[in-house]
């Protein structure tokens, strides 16, 4: 699509809807090569809404939180956060391709959780918390320490700062990535398949600690899982994505238990055993 | 025994040279292997290429035809170097070019994750670099820049064929004026070389070893 196009769509958009949602995706569509992971998908979460990505693998649920998160740059279409665009910047009327200062400034809103932890294997587990607290946010070592301490004993590790990743399970390994992203004090925190890696028995003390933070806190939450029961507990939506498409969103009751679609409802019995 | 009494003290002005000349080119190499290994994986395409012309080029032909141009055939274009100081550079450039690899391979050794954990906390790409990726990197090149230490300071003997009296060029006279000390000049120099590799090699080991802790795939 060009650029022109873009911008089109960006000023039909309705001023109100723009103020209220704080993160909007816009007929954005997602190409690897001839694979089309993503089908102009429209999607908007409003501040602190809680919203599950459920779907079959390759129905582009990871493509989606990763495009937020700028590791995946859309092909076309235009993703909004807080009303700016995140991929493109505006230089008068017309969107351009953002720089790397433009998405800076937006990520600050946005934090992450990798299925693979991916905690920095070098740094202790107190250092893998304060690093970015320190050198993006600017906060003394005092304040960044208090900060991470305070959080590493909300997700029950604040015995083990001076541990190394290494010696942890995976389950608090997660638990620490969690941490890790929180201090940062995101908008929208995006968690992707985050107990896929973990052994069944580690599975539950992750899902806690999310639960937790749900409950008590007024970030946005994009959860993409395979935990339909989790999905129920913590999501105000459940979004079911089918070949890069919605095909069904709704209350996690409506979906979970009113199954509209016949590709929902066949994906939903597989977990029913 | 008298003939090592003899030539050893004669050999050793050589050895301070050998272990001058090795000690700056160390240094002169890891720094070029860094600024190279790093502009390789440049995002500018120019930047890359020409590291890449230069890497080549170092690693393409011989040390000691690089060591005859910087002394005997820059001086032609008004550059002029001190035996010393062209030995510096031809090896530091040349296993600069070396190490550069070691670099490069280092950093594209640190699995994806870890770059995208970064860039999810919003660090500057430098930030990724210095506090994420290098640290780790380190760790997986220390082998490599051993092992090009160890090359290099054997490649310290070619300087003695730019005039530079190293231990092997005073080794060589000591042999000439007295053919019949052919046996120990070369035995005392053997060991020499060898002497020297060996706090390189342990070094190696040793910072190796410090360094595994904490280097599991997180």
């Amino acid at each position: 699509m060009s650029l022109g196009l873009m911008e089109k769509q960006l000023n039909n958009q309705q001023v109100a809807d723009q103020e209220q949602a704080l993160v909007k995706y816009e007929n954005v569509k997602k190409q690897f090569g001839d694979n089309e992971v993503l089908k102009g998908l429209n999607l908007a979460i409003q501040p602190g809404e809680k919203v599950a990505l459920i779907g079959p693998s390759g129905s582009g649920k990871t493509t989606i939180i990763r495009m937020l998160m700028t590791l995946e740059k859309p092909t076309s279409g235009v993703i909004t956060i807080g009303g700016e665009p995140l991929w493109h910047k505006k230089v008068g009327e017309k969107l351009v391709p953002a720089d790397e200062k433009h998405l800076r400034r937006l990520r600050t809103d946005i934090g992450m959780v990798f299925q693979h932890f991916n905690l920095f294997p070098h740094m202790t587990i107190l250092r893998n918390v304060t690093e970015a607290p320190i050198h993006v946010l600017g906060l003394s070592k005092e304040e960044a320490t208090e900060r991470a301490v305070d959080m590493l004993n909300k997700v029950g590790l604040g015995d083990k700062l001076d541990a190394y990743p290494e010696q942890l399970s995976g389950g608090q390994k997660q638990r620490v990535a969690i941490a890790r992203a929180v201090v940062m004090r995101p908008k929208v925190m995006l968690f992707d398949e985050v107990t896929s890696a973990l052994d069944p028995e580690l599975v539950g003390e992750v899902l806690q600690v999310i639960k937790d933070l749900a409950e008590e806190t007024d970030m946005a939450m994009i959860l993409v899982t395979h935990e339909m029961d989790f999905a129920r507990d913590v999501a105000d939506r459940v979004v079911f994505l089918h070949n890069g498409q919605i095909e069904e969103q709704g209350k996690p009751s409506e979906i979970l238990e009113n199954p509209k679609s016949e590709r929902l409802q066949s994906f939903l019995s597989r977990f029913l055993a | 025994m008298d003939t090592y009494k003899e030539i050893i003290p004669l050999i050793l002005p050589g050895l301070t040279i050998t272990l001058k000349v090795l000690v700056a080119s160390v240094a002169l190499a890891i720094s070029v292997a860094f600024v190279a290994g790093l502009a390789r994986l440049s995002r500018f395409a120019l930047v890359r290429k020409i590291t890449a012309v230069y890497v080549e080029l170092f690693r393409g032909t011989s040390l000691l035809v690089q060591l005859f141009w910087i002394f005997f055939a820059l001086p032609a274009f008004g550059i002029q170097f001190s035996p010393f100081l062209a030995s510096v550079v031809a090896l530091g450039l040349n296993y600069g070019a070396y190490g550069s690899e070691v670099v490069r391979s280092a950093i594209l050794a640190i699995p994806n994750g870890q770059t995208e954990a970064s860039i999810a906390l919003n660090m500057t790409r430098w930030q990724r670099m210095r506090l994420v990726i290098l640290p780790q990197a380190l760790r997986i090149m220390l082998p490599g820049f051993g092992n090009n230490a160890i090359e290099l300071l054997k490649g310290t003997s070619l300087v003695s064929l730019i005039t530079l009296t190293d231990l092997t060029y005073k080794g060589l006279i000591i042999q000439n004026n007295n053919l019949s000390y052919t046996f120990p000049v070369f035995v005392v120099l053997l060991l020499f070389y060898f002497i020297i590799a060996l706090p390189l090699i342990f070094g190696v080991r040793k910072l190796e070893k410090n360094a595994s802790r904490g280097v599991a795939k997180a």
